[in-house]
């Protein structure tokens, strides 16, 4: 079974992170850029089906700036057995029908049986891109999966939402996305990290897919950003056995209660 | 008036979920609002009245046997099938988890471009405008589409707008649906919240607990700090890891965003991951028994302290109070 996992490059939620204020686009070059942690959830779900399953093929895709190339690398020594990554200066700013028409592109020239996504961008919070995937595909989509069993001819597991669970299923090919409740992803190991380098990572540009930028050119477009004032620390006090009630007080003055 | 769609979501239950209000509400504040239902065939028209209420101007249903049985598809075919019907200038969605899977989805059908996760709408110039919290609010955008129909995810809880009662036309189109390419439900097990505490999204006050609970049992006083406030509760990843509370009360970056007018954190940390999803509330509140946890540098009050020493003291105060 081959299975290409997703993977995005985001700016580490550890660090703070900024808009650009004159494009309002994501600003790549004042922080730390990891792979996701929910990209990495994905590629877990896909290496611990190769661990049981020998004949499992994992291949990480990304399509983003050069940076991208770290994520894969990371993925690569993780375990994945291939890496692409779809990288085009026409790509800048691309939006969410650009980004899924790409990813749908490379998919179709990479083969797979199965597709494995994160179900939101800590970024983007969008969690579009794998639905508008499969519908390019013209496939099935299990969104949002807290549990993936992936078995010969099709995968099934339990949906989260808002409002409770579903057991869901399709037939494969089908694209799936994880939330945060499948496991960790593991950390790449010594020997992981001395083979990647001889993994194969091929770069994709939009003309090797066939594909002119006017043909799948973004249409939303960002017209101001704007800089909310940092929070500041207001009072605080050290409780001497009476906190409670100064509490009760400070919400009763501000008429929070 | 230009029309705009509303994609109404509907229980298992048949029952129409309680985004629709704020959906219609923003809906009327850029045109004529058409809700869109996907539902069993006959079992449409009992929905008319209520959406009427709720300010359908229109109601647009679309029939079929595997809703309910299928993954959004029904749901992607009607709203498709309402667009040709009515040429709307936007179609606007519950930014859910099931909403905006379809949304994706019509905006491939479609060609329409995406505005996502809005907290707000409005009209200029014959263009849709949405406007997005970014990073945990520490950023706000707004954005358009260039030509074309908009599709619209919007933020549960954000919009107060409200839409004024209407007397719905109603139209029921039969929807042909693809099932091969089609995910399947196989079960649902649809969670009714019966706490009678108000929503997450959109409550006016939240009390929050994190690992510093240390347990199940020991949650319940966030419970009962929330139920003297009348708020609703949330929690920190830490603790729904540990199992304290369910999923759906996860508050932060990869939990629910919420901008209550009070916050109170229960031995929460603080951590960026936290905060991207409270940090706009209008006044926070903090007890945390480590003096230097970073909740404290953007809680309007902070108490060093023992949340079981001081919230029982502050739950009876407030009982007594009222
Ligand atoms: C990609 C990503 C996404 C994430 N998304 C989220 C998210 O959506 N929401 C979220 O919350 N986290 C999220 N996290 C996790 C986040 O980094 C923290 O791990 C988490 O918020 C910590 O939860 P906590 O504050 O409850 O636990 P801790 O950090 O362990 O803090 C517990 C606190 O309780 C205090 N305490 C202990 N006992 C007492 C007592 N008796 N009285 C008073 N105080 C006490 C301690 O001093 C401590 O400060 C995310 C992380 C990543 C990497
Ligand atoms: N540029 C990208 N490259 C690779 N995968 C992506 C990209 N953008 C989104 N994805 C995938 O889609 C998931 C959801 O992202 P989003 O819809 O942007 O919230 C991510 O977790 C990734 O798995």
């Amino acid at each position: 079974m081959k299975i290409v996992v997703l993977v995005k490059q985001v700016p580490d939620t550890w660090g703070e992170r900024r808009l650009d204020p004159f494009t309002g686009r994501v600003d790549r070059e004042s922080v730390d850029r990891v792979i996701d942690e929910i990209s990495e959830r994905a590629l877990e779900v896909a290496l611990s089906l190769k661990d049981k399953n020998k004949g499992t093929e994992v291949v990480v895709m990304s399509m983003g700036p050069s940076s991208a190339t770290d994520g894969l690398r990371k993925g690569l020594s993780m375990g994945a057995n291939e890496a692409v990554h779809v990288l085009d200066d026409a790509l800048v700013g691309a939006d969410a029908g650009w980004t899924s028409a790409v990813l749908a592109a490379a998919l179709k020239q990479t083969g797979f049986d199965l597709v494995l996504a994160g179900n939101e961008s800590t970024d983007g919070r969008g969690g579009v891109i794998p639905a508008m995937v499969a519908q390019r595909l013209g496939l099935p989509c299990l969104g949002s999966l807290n549990i993936v069993e992936i078995e010969q001819n099709s995968v099934r597991g339990e949906r989260g939402t808002e409002n409770g669970t579903a057991r869901v299923h399709a037939s494969l090919p089908a694209v799936v996305s994880v939330t945060e409740r499948t496991p960790e992803a593991r950390f790449p190991n010594f020997k992981g990290i001395m083979t990647a380098k001889r993994k194969s990572l091929t770069v994709l540009s939009l003309a090797e897919l066939g594909m002119e930028p006017t043909t799948v050119g973004g249409r939303s477009v960002v017209l101001s950003t704007v800089e909310r004032p940092a929070r500041t620390a207001g009072k605080k006090i050290v409780d001497e056995g009476n906190a409670g009630l100064e509490l009760a007080e400070f919400l009763a003055a501000r008429h929070l209660i | 008036m230009s029309k705009v769609l509303v994609l109404i979501e509907v229980s298992p239950a048949g029952e129409i979920r309680s985004t629709a209000a704020a959906l219609l509400g923003a809906a009327s504040k850029l045109g004529e609002p058409v809700a869109v239902v996907a539902v069993a065939p006959g079992s449409g028209a009992s929905l008319v009245e209520q959406l009427g209420s709720l300010g359908a101007a229109e109601v647009f249903v679309g029939e079929s046997d595997l809703v309910g049985k299928i993954l959004g598809a029904a749901e992607v075919q009607a709203v498709t099938a309402a667009v040709a019907a009515t040429q709307p200038i936007a179609v606007l969605v519950s930014n859910s988890v099931e909403g905006r899977e379809v949304a994706g989805r019509i905006a491939v059908c479609t060609g329409a471009g995406l505005i996502m996760d809005a907290v707000d709408v409005r009209e200029d110039a014959g263009r849709i405008v949405g406007t997005h919290s970014v990073f945990g609010g520490g950023f706000s955008t707004e954005s358009t589409i260039d030509g074309g129909l908009a599709v619209v995810t919007v933020r549960q809880g954000a919009i107060e707008e409200r839409a004024a009662a209407a007397q719905p036309v109603v139209t029921s189109v039969p929807l042909t649906v693809d099932i091969s390419s089609a995910g399947v439900i196989d079960s649902v097990e649809d969670v009714v919240v019966s706490s009678g505490r108000p929503d997450l999204r959109g409550a006016a006050t939240v009390v929050s607990g994190g690992r510093g609970l240390g347990s199940k049992e020991n949650f319940v006083i966030v419970e009962q700090l929330a139920d003297a406030l009348g708020a609703a509760v949330g929690a920190s990843r830490a603790a729904v890891d540990a199992g304290y509370v369910s999923q759906m009360y996860q508050v932060g970056q990869t939990g629910t965003t919420v901008a209550p007018q009070l916050y109170v954190a229960l031995g929460i940390s603080g951590a960026i991951q936290h905060l991207a999803g409270m940090q706009t509330a209008k006044t926070i509140v903090a007890i945390n028994k480590d003096e230097d946890a970073p909740i404290f540098d953007i809680a309007d009050f902070g108490i060093v302290g023992d949340v079981f020493k001081i919230v029982p003291q502050l739950v009876d105060a407030l009982n007594a109070s009222k």
